[in-house]
């Protein structure tokens, strides 16, 4: 991704445990990273309500990012197992809402993999960015496909 | 029905141990049937049975929790009672079921579709597959399977999947449901299925019959459609907020909907709700390999893990 492209918008989840702590060594690492990411630190995985990541994309994020600690790593031994199980129910939905599922990805990075964090954060950018900003879900976008519609007939 | 007169017996013999028996009698007008709530052997018998008879009951029973109440079922309203046991929102020590068998139910909207309007049904004969509706002077048939709720004609439990008290023929025929319909749909690209959402939900009118008639909608006076804490939707008449309330309703039916089709059918404005619901339950299907309702024993999905998840990869970057 070049310098001046311009921002997305991407919402991540990250647990306060392991992936916040890695996004955190990433940054003192110094690793060079996409902007486009804005961080919400949650307790645990197992917090991360689906609804969390349906809510942002209905309400314009073009990408949302979900991260926890590895399995077994849990800091509360089995809030990521349920997350998993959510997170992937999730992403197999979206499809039939018309909501492209690459928007969407859940993954897992240690408080000590700086270097994940960014390999991951970076690439996930770069996809968002590849499918560019997701269409709208409001008013215009409903006007829009009723034409649409109609135009079938 | 011919186990109709046995039924009432039954239910007769059993009403002085129990507060109420909940089934189905005549409603407004011969089409429709309407839950019928029996304390009396009076009560008994203004009780009807067959096509007509379309409410899952088990909706009520959450609300009776803590009665001893007595309960008619059919076999994919038995699937509902299994799922309510399943999640311990009843005991089982509470509820006597009365199973009776099903070669499917009218779905009204499909009759209507047929005559025009439903204002001036003046009869309606039932007698073997056919479906006779009179309206407007007009006599109508229809083969029962051609007007019959979509469900029926996928229907795996046609006789009830637990029962106290059985009455009438067991029915063999069983279908299969290889979720064709989902499938179906996806075949659209993701521009027209959004199209779809939006056009559809466009004409809800936030109006939670879909919410109230669902039996496994037991948050009641805590739903998140109306909590100000936490503000999950606002009270705006917007596409994104009424296509996010379906989307809570699915997920929070993850797992635990057994397709009755009450959401849908309770919709005033035609919404195809189930689609949403079947789409969810085919994905539970095929990565836990799990049919809410079957078995009173299983715990539902998202209520679980395994450390080790067969059908869920690990994603590589
Ligand atoms: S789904 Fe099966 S049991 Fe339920 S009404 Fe239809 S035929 Fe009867
Ligand atoms: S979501 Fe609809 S189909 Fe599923 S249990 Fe509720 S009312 Fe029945
Ligand atoms: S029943 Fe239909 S109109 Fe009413 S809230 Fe549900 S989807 Fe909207």
């Amino acid at each position: 991704m070049s310098a001046d492209a311009t921002e997305l918008r991407i919402v991540g989840f990250l647990c306060n445990w392991c992936s916040y702590g890695g996004a955190d060594t990433a940054g003192v690492g110094r690793f060079q990273q996409p902007t486009d990411l804005r961080i919400i630190r949650v307790p645990c995985s197992g917090r991360i309500d689906p609804l969390f990541v349906v809510k942002s994309l209905i309400e314009g994020a073009d990408g949302v990012l979900v991260s926890g600690c590895h399995p077994r790593d849990c800091h509360y031994s089995e809030g990521n197992y349920y997350a998993r199980r959510r997170l992937e129910v999730l992403k197999r939905f979206l499809p039939i809402l018309g909501i492209d599922p690459r928007r969407f990805e859940y993954t897992w990075v240690s408080a000590s993999e700086g270097q994940k964090w960014k390999t991951v954060v970076s690439k996930f950018t770069e996809h968002i960015h590849e499918l560019g900003p997701a269409p709208r879900l409001d008013s215009e976008a409903c006007a829009q496909a009723a034409a649409i519609a109609l135009q079938g007939l | 029905m011919h186990y109709l007169e046995e039924l009432k017996q039954k239910i007769k013999d059993r009403l002085p141990e129990l507060d109420v028996v909940i089934g189905w009698e005549q409603g407004f007008d011969p089409l429709r049937a309407t839950p019928l709530f029996m304390k009396t052997p009076e009560d008994v018998d203004r009780l009807i049975a067959g096509p007509l008879c379309v409410h899952n009951l088990a909706t009520h029973l959450t609300g009776l929790k803590g009665r001893k109440v007595g309960i008619i079922v059919k076999g994919c309203d038995s699937r509902t009672v299994v799922e309510l046991l399943q999640e311990k929102l009843i005991d089982r020590g509470d509820v006597v079921v009365f199973g009776i068998p099903c070669s499917g139910v009218v779905s009204v909207r499909k009759i209507g579709r047929e005559l025009g309007t439903l204002d001036y049904v003046e009869s309606v004969d039932l007698s073997g597959d056919t479906v006779k509706v009179t309206s407007e002077g007009m006599e109508h048939s229809f083969a029962l399977a051609d007007v019959a709720a979509d469900k029926c004609g996928r229907c795996q439990y046609r006789s009830p999947l637990l029962s106290d008290v059985m009455v009438g023929e067991i029915p063999d025929e069983s279908a299969t449901d290889d979720y064709s319909d989902v499938a179906e749909f996806e075949k659209l690209s993701l521009e027209e299925r959004r199209g779809h959402w939006l056009n559809a939900m466009d004409r809800c009118v936030r109006c939670y019959a879909c919410r109230n008639a669902c039996p496994m909608c037991v948050c009641r006076d805590h739903c998140v459609a109306q909590s100000r804490d936490p503000h999950w939707m606002t009270q705006e008449d917007t596409v994104q907020n009424k296509l996010l309330f379906q989307i809570i309703h699915t997920m929070h039916l993850a797992g635990r909907c057994t397709e009755c089709g009450e959401c849908e059918r309770s919709c005033p404005m035609s919404i195809p709700l189930l689609l949403l619901r079947r789409k969810m339950n085919k994905e539970i299907n095929d990565l836990f390999d799990y049919r809410a309702g079957t078995c009173v024993d299983d715990i539902p999905p998202l209520q679980s893990f395994k450390i080790e998840e067969e059908n869920i990869t690990e994603r590589g970057w």
